[in-house]
């Protein structure tokens, strides 16, 4: 199985650790990984900002770049970038044709869309496997983000994966399905209201009592993070691929 | 909507602003909010068919939207068969200027209503003040709104922004001056609260001739109209009166009386999380006054008011679908904190952020932010009794702000202007576009956002200082994945493809 590696632009800039953890995870359960070079941006905040044209260039680069047959899948750790590709671009190749702009953009999207695979998605649907062999000793509270949930419908396939780690103990979020409030643009364009979400998603992380909060998306987590340290709250974010990589001789640091 | 009482609004975020800060606004809608949405899942829940329901919602909108022109035609026939009278209203001021004649040829200077969008919606109880007659609400919660002289806040629930001491203070205050005054020593107890709204309105229904109605549904093939309500005053307004004026949404049609079987299940469960609505009121053109209860003479006017041109957009057509339940209000969490008030519409929340936009365009500074009032987080479409996919709506009029585009106004094809104010932002994703279209420009800025890290600033300018003055900024790392990459594994990894661009 060789899969490539869809690290997203705001993991790749900001979250590295993310990617690393996701090239141990995959070449511990024996896929191999491939990570093209050529990637840059799926193109979502410039589609949900409103500037559908200038994100169709982008989803032909993404389908130049990860289109090649010799990938099995397309494997992201971003359930909002997987979302993306998986209904989003199917969305615009059906409004390019409808503006008359005939196939092409249909055709050139088409192959990527089936393969694009969510990590968690990828572990049970495809791998088939709900224990890693992951080893992680803390009380973690999971947040099943906005577009992995709704858009994605990733159901219980990260929690069924969360709750096979050795040590670790999964304790239920209060207003789980509720949004943190980042939103891409909607969090600079709309902050007060963005930011009264984020405070009750970080308190209602700590009333569980769990020292980390985890989902399966950094940017929700960039955005509940910058609002956790603020609030000087304990409670961690941290990436799913983080703790499902994390084993006892090499422990997430 | 011109008439009403919104206009002028500032955009969203600043009227969100003053809502995120009141605590008062924020407890009584989170807790309003929560309670029947709660109350939604598990009557939903109670459906083995709900899907099957949702998508047969869906159809039988589409099919009658599809073939709007030719129902309503129908509908025209049958109410007029019916003994009634059709009135074609183009916008909200055609619909006051004909409300106001019937009104007034009835000799009558006053009127009770049953609570309805659309007259809210045109502004009607302010232009029939303006010619002397008093419209006085009937809904306990547009009472409630009406005395306080202030604003409808919610679809279902007009005054769920007021918890009920604030309710108690208003009608100790106010009743008296628009009739039979509040009892003394009234107290917050919702029994009391209600009894005394019971008192003030009953006098109210017996001496109304001319009574003023919106409707949640129109049947083509017979000519009825339906409205599903909770108290009965409704029912009372529909029947006690001589003159019945109905004023409804052209989009409000339905095709035949067996369509209702759908929505009669899955209105109630999505409003109030009831199986049933306590009243269903039908009514048919007439009656036969010497034999029956009910209106010897029977007004609908037929209201477009923006909803051809809405029709005429492929992707924001199906806001019309909207049987006006509020889920999407209940389940939203911008509307939960935002408040009503700050969509300056009768329409709130996720539906208002679609709807309005589209019936009254994008020109003003609130209804060119309204596409933006979102996070889109989809609840509103996964709660959406007849699968409204609202944000792919709110995007599409997102686009329709920044790039301007076609779009239909008053049956005219236009091309509207992207709005003003977007300049900067438009330039920043023209400069990201182009950065993230080559490799090695996105590969070149990651690095100096290394190199420069110790230096990047705690608070960002411009209007990155939104994000940063309440959040934290993530830490720029040494080294970008793509490097860490490269460096460890650049001898079988697919650096091939950079070739072309680096």
């Amino acid at each position: 199985m060789r899969v490539a590696l869809f690290l997203t632009c705001v993991n790749d800039t900001l979250y590295p650790d993310t990617g690393r953890a996701v090239v141990k995870l995959l070449t511990r359960l024996g896929v191999e990984v491939d990570f093209p070079m050529a990637q840059t941006c799926c193109g979502q905040a410039h589609y949900n900002t409103g500037y559908r044209h200038q994100a169709e260039p982008l989803a032909r680069h993404f389908s130049d770049v990860f289109g090649s047959d010799a990938y099995d899948a397309i494997v992201t750790p971003s359930g909002s970038c997987g979302a993306m590709v998986r209904e989003l671009y199917p969305r615009m190749g059906e409004r390019a044709r409808a503006e008359g702009r005939g196939e092409g953009l249909a055709r050139t999207l088409a192959p990527v869309v089936p393969k694009t695979y969510e990590l968690t998605e990828f572990l049970v649907d495809v791998l088939g496997v709900t224990d890693v062999g992951a080893y992680y000793p803390h009380k973690v509270t999971y947040h099943p983000t906005c577009h992995g949930l709704r858009s994605l419908g990733l159901g219980e396939r990260p929690t069924r994966l969360l709750r096979a780690v050795e040590g670790l103990e999964l304790v239920e979020l209060p207003g789980a399905e509720e949004c943190c409030g980042f939103g891409g643009t909607f969090a600079v364009k709309n902050s007060d209201v963005s930011a009264a979400m984020g405070t009750d998603k970080v308190r209602n992380a700590e009333s569980t009592g769990a020292d980390v909060l985890c989902a399966a998306d950094n940017s929700c987590l960039m955005h509940i993070a910058g609002t956790a340290t603020r609030l000087r709250t304990a409670v961690r974010p941290v990436h799913i691929a983080e703790i499902l990589a994390s084993t006892e001789e090499e422990p997430l640091s | 909507m011109s008439g009403g009482t919104f206009v002028g609004m500032p955009a969203f975020p600043e009227a969100a602003h003053e809502a995120v800060g009141n605590t008062t606004l924020r407890a009584n809608l989170r807790h309003a909010t929560h309670t029947i949405r709660d109350k939604r899942a598990r009557a939903v829940a109670e459906l083995d068919d709900w899907a099957e329901l949702r998508e047969a919602g869906r159809r039988i909108k589409d099919h009658t939207l599809r073939h709007l022109d030719h129902y309503l035609m129908r509908l025209e026939e049958s109410v007029v068969r019916a003994g009634g009278t059709v009135h074609w209203a183009a916008d909200a001021d055609e619909a006051n200027r004909i409300v106001t004649a019937l009104v007034k040829a009835t000799g009558e200077s006053e009127v009770v209503k049953v609570k309805s969008m659309a007259t809210q919606e045109i502004g009607l109880n302010e232009a029939l003040e303006a010619e002397g007659i008093h419209a006085y609400e009937t809904d306990l919660a547009e009472l409630i709104v009406q005395l306080g002289h202030d604003r409808p806040s919610h679809i279902l629930v007009p005054a769920i922004h007021r918890n009920r001491g604030e309710i108690r203070d208003i009608f100790a205050k106010e009743m008296a001056d628009w009739g039979r005054p509040a009892p003394e020593g009234l107290t917050d107890s919702p029994a009391e609260l209600a009894e005394a709204a019971r008192l003030h309105l009953r006098e109210k229904f017996l001496r109304a001739k001319v009574g003023i109605s919106g409707a949640n549904f129109m049947v083509a093939e017979t000519g009825t109209l339906v409205v599903v309500e909770s108290e009965g005053n409704g029912r009372m307004c529909l029947t006690l009166p001589e003159t019945l004026i109905s004023v409804v949404g052209i989009e409000k049609t339905i095709p035949t009386w067996r369509d209702l079987e759908v929505f009669l299940q899955t209105l109630p469960r999505s409003s109030t999380a009831e199986r049933m609505n306590p009243y269903t009121s039908m009514w048919t053109g007439t009656t036969d006054a010497a034999t029956a209860d009910g209106p010897s003479t029977f007004h609908l006017v037929l209201l477009d008011n923006g909803r051809t041109d809405t029709l005429a957009d492929e992707v924001g057509r199906q806001a019309l679908r909207c049987i006006r339940c509020s889920a999407c209000l209940n389940v939203c969490p911008v509307y939960e904190r935002a408040g009503g008030h700050a969509y300056g519409s009768v329409y709130p929340g996720p539906i208002g952020a679609i709807l309005s936009p589209q019936l009254r365009g994008t020109r003003s500074e609130i209804d060119a932010s309204l596409p933006y009032a979102s996070s889109l987080c989809g609840a509103c479409y996964e709660v959406c009794p007849v699968a409204i996919d609202i944000p792919e709506v709110l995007v599409h009029l997102r686009e329709r702000v920044v790039q301007g585009g076609e779009a239909t106004r008053q049956g005219v094809k236009v091309t509207l202007k992207p709005a003003k104010g977007h300049a900067a932002e438009r330039a920043a994703m023209r400069a990201a576009g182009l950065a993230f279209a080559r490799p090695g420009a996105l590969r070149a800025g990651q690095r100096i956002a290394s190199r420069t890290r110790r230096f990047h600033p705690r608070m960002l300018p411009g209007p990155g200082r939104a994000w940063s003055a309440t959040r934290d900024l993530p830490k720029v790392p040494a080294e970008p994945f793509r490097d860490w990459w490269q460096r460890t594994r650049g001898d079988r990894s697919g650096g091939t493809t950079e070739g072309n661009d680096a």
